[in-house]
């Protein structure tokens, strides 16, 4: 048993593999970097009193080819190898690694069939596109495999189980989640048998045990929320397990309760608005029209995110609120981000 | 100072009868499908014969457009001024949906019921990386050739990278037209006598290593579907380079939509270089979702002022003040910022126009709501 595990005290207890999915300019990407933080800043653990601290070390890979983690950490792009791209106080290390469709096929072909000219045959052929880029189910077993095979990765230092702690996925957009991670169904009609068959069905013994949480990044407005509720329902359906909300960009609220609901009806109380300004010297009409408009536009943004928050609150993952970063994300930024999530339970 | 871009006359661009054509495009979540609605809904308005094809429209937005089903049709917007002469269709695309058209309109009857089942194309057409972005242009091609509107707006796909669009249909041609597709269905058109030779035996190494990773009953399905499509299509490649003359015809016009943020303004950048590569016509950036300064106050007499209305026990207009003050100065700092990343795709792409929709209070999901993004990008002008 674990001296220090603070992970058992946390929401997510025993899951080793966070996926992070969400809609398109919701912060994915953003929220899976400071999720890696936030799990790599958990206290140093010892498997028996006496054994070696073990710092945690996370792992974070996307799938997307889109070297958007390099650029979250300031890094130069990701060859297909793991990278150490961040450290943390404590001595929590975050890894990042951008998986290529092609690379994991070929890796894959070379540790079980020692492909060696027949590999090389497959890419002149075009086969080895044709097998990644237009069969999209082999492309995401590939793409999961990868990732699965980081999860049960053994460690082979003492004091330690697994290599990686955690691995955090930065998954395909809402929309694509359940096909992207359901493979089993995708590949069955494809791949009847042999190796691509057992190896989605390796991937879904990982993907649906306890070990996994699919976690869904949100804005409060109403396309995000309903396609997060939407995606929440099917993998629920898929027998997949459902992790928790981020709710990101969250704002504060200025105004008073009453204020807002007068805001967002007949407008803010002028005179009153006025006689506020007067003492600090800035009671101009120009400013006060300003401030007005600025107080409806604001009401308005907070009664809807009320109403979103409320649908939100209908399911039952927990939701973890994290703070708009007003001056860009950065590894300052993502620090904050992560602090939250850490705070709120997340991690 | 940064450098500005110049205005986009969206009302010149919408009323020129010799736009045919508006195609928005952009990475995702930026509000493509909004843009293109509240431009449509404003061009019909203005008198044209309008279509929009939506690719995945919010539903109350669909509702609104008079969307209620994804069928595939173009479908009559109810509740738009017509007083100007124009009317407005809108019709959501549905991928599979085209996909199967385009076989049952070229294939006997036996021959397309045998590709719709094979699983093969159930998959490709479910789900290939690129289908989507084929089918939005196929479909553009079809309500083209109809020629029974003269405006089509068409919304892309929501695909992470604006690039995926104009990449998209070129993939799926090329893979069907690939060389590994050509000598798993007929080795023999290869090349000739020696060639053919030295290509079968490098093939079956390739077929064998296949056969093994995939199970051999794909490689037999693959074969069939290619040789199906084969002789129905007389090569998707001339499809897609169909639609990419139709892309580059004069009377179509691109706008980048983004909003004002480092990603989507990348996204943007590569975008515009790309048009300008491939001699389509960029008619302007649409800067989608900025906020405007609302008052001459800078942030730090405005945050200076809230600070001194911070007192023990405020009275509500001291609160009310104070708070308002705290947000003005966030948006001060807030349109600096958006500046600053408008200004640096400026310095990049000069000569390029732009156009500025304020943020909207609330969701768009009604005519007025739509009609608002574009009225109060002619007051933000």
């Amino acid at each position: 048993m674990t001296t220090a595990d603070s992970a058992a005290a946390k929401d997510w207890p025993g899951v080793r593999l966070h996926v992070v999915t969400g809609k398109g300019g919701t912060g994915k990407t953003t929220v899976a970097g400071s999720l890696a933080l936030a799990l790599a800043s958990r206290a140093a653990t010892r498997r028996r009193a006496t054994g070696p601290a073990r710092t945690p070390r996370v792992l974070l890979v996307e799938v997307e080819g889109r070297q958007g983690l390099a650029q979250l950490f300031d890094a130069p792009p990701l060859p297909y190898e793991e990278r150490r791209v961040a450290t943390v106080p404590g001595g929590g290390e975050v890894w990042a690694l951008a998986i290529d469709p092609e690379q994991a096929l070929l890796e894959y072909l070379d540790m079980f069939y020692k492909l060696g000219a027949a590999a090389k045959a497959l890419k002149r052929f075009g086969a080895i596109d044709f097998a990644t880029t237009v069969a999209p189910g082999i492309r995401d077993v590939l793409l999961t495999g990868k990732t699965c095979e980081a999860v049960r990765r053994r460690a082979h230092e003492e004091g330690r189980t697994f290599h990686y702690d955690a691995v955090v996925m930065d998954a395909p957009p809402t929309g694509r989640i359940i096909r992207f991670l359901n493979v089993n169904s995708e590949v069955s009609g494809l791949a009847r048998m042999g190796p691509i068959h057992n190896q989605a069905d390796a991937v879904m013994r990982v993907l649906t045990s306890a070990q996994t949480a699919v976690h869904f990044v949100t804005l409060l407005e109403e396309m995000p929320v309903q396609e997060t509720l939407d995606g929440i329902a099917e993998l629920h359906e898929a027998g997949l397990p459902v992790g928790g909300i981020m709710v990101n960009q969250a704002r504060d609220v200025v105004l008073t309760e009453a204020q807002l609901k007068r805001a967002a009806s007949e407008g803010v109380d002028r005179a009153e608005l006025g006689s506020g300004l007067s003492e600090v010297g800035l009671d101009r009409p120009a400013i006060v029209d300003a401030l007005s408009a600025l107080a409806t536009e604001h009401a308005r943004r907070v009664l809807l995110e009320q109403e979103q928050r409320e649908s939100l609150s209908d399911c039952e993952a927990p939701i973890y609120e994290l703070p708009l970063l007003n001056d860009g994300v950065d590894r300052v930024g993502l620090d904050r981000l992560a602090a939250a999530l850490k705070n709120q339970g997340a991690a | 100072m940064s450098a500005v871009l110049p205005d986009l006359d969206l009302d010149a661009l919408l009323d020129d009868r010799n736009t045919r054509i508006i195609v928005c495009c952009g990475s995702g979540g930026v509000g493509k499908t909004t843009t293109a609605a509240a431009f449509a809904l404003r061009a019909a308005e203005r008198g044209r014969d309008v279509v929009v094809l939506t690719i995945d429209p919010a539903r109350r937005l669909a509702q609104s457009l008079g969307l209620t089903e994804l069928d595939n049709t173009p479908r009559p917007v109810e509740g738009i001024d017509t007083s100007a002469g124009g009317q407005q269709h809108a019709m959501m695309l549905d991928m599979k949906r085209t996909f199967d058209d385009i076989v049952l309109e070229h294939a006997d009857k036996g021959r397309a019921e045998q590709i719709l089942a094979n699983p093969f194309y159930q998959s490709l057409s479910a789900s290939f990386a690129g289908t989507q972005e084929y089918m939005a242009m196929e479909k553009l091609g079809q309500l083209h050739a109809r020629g029974e509107w003269d405006l089509i707006v068409v919304d892309t796909p929501p695909s992470r990278s604006a690039l995926d669009f104009l990449d998209a249909p070129n993939r799926l041609g090329s893979f069907l037209d690939g060389r590994f597709i050509k000598i798993l269905t007929a080795p023999a058109k290869v090349g000739g006598f020696g060639a053919f030779k030295l290509l079968t035996s490098g093939f079956s190494l390739v077929t064998g290593a296949l056969g093994k990773l995939l199970g051999s009953g794909l490689l037999a399905d693959v074969q069939s579907f290619v040789n199906a499509l084969d002789t129905m299509f007389g090569g998707f490649r001339e499809r897609a380079e169909a639609t990419y003359r139709l892309l580059q015809a004069k009377g179509t016009s691109f706008v980048v939509v983004a909003v004002p943020e480092a990603d989507a303004l990348r996204e943007a950048s590569f975008f515009a270089r790309r048009l300008a590569e491939e001699k389509m016509p960029l008619a302007g950036l649409v800067l989608n979702r900025v906020h405007p300064r609302l008052a001459d106050l800078t942030a730090e007499r405005s945050l200076a002022a809230a600070e001194q209305l911070d007192v023990p026990h405020p009275t509500s207009a001291q609160s009310l003040a104070g708070g308002l003050l705290r947000l003005h100065a966030e948006r001060v700092e807030l349109n600096r910022r958006e500046a600053r990343h408008a200004g640096r795709f400026a310095a990049s792409h000069p000569g390029i126009s732009m156009l500025r929709l304020p943020a909207q209070a609330e969701d768009v999901h009604d005519l007025d709501g739509l009609r608002a993004v574009t009225e109060a990008a002619q007051q933000a002008v």
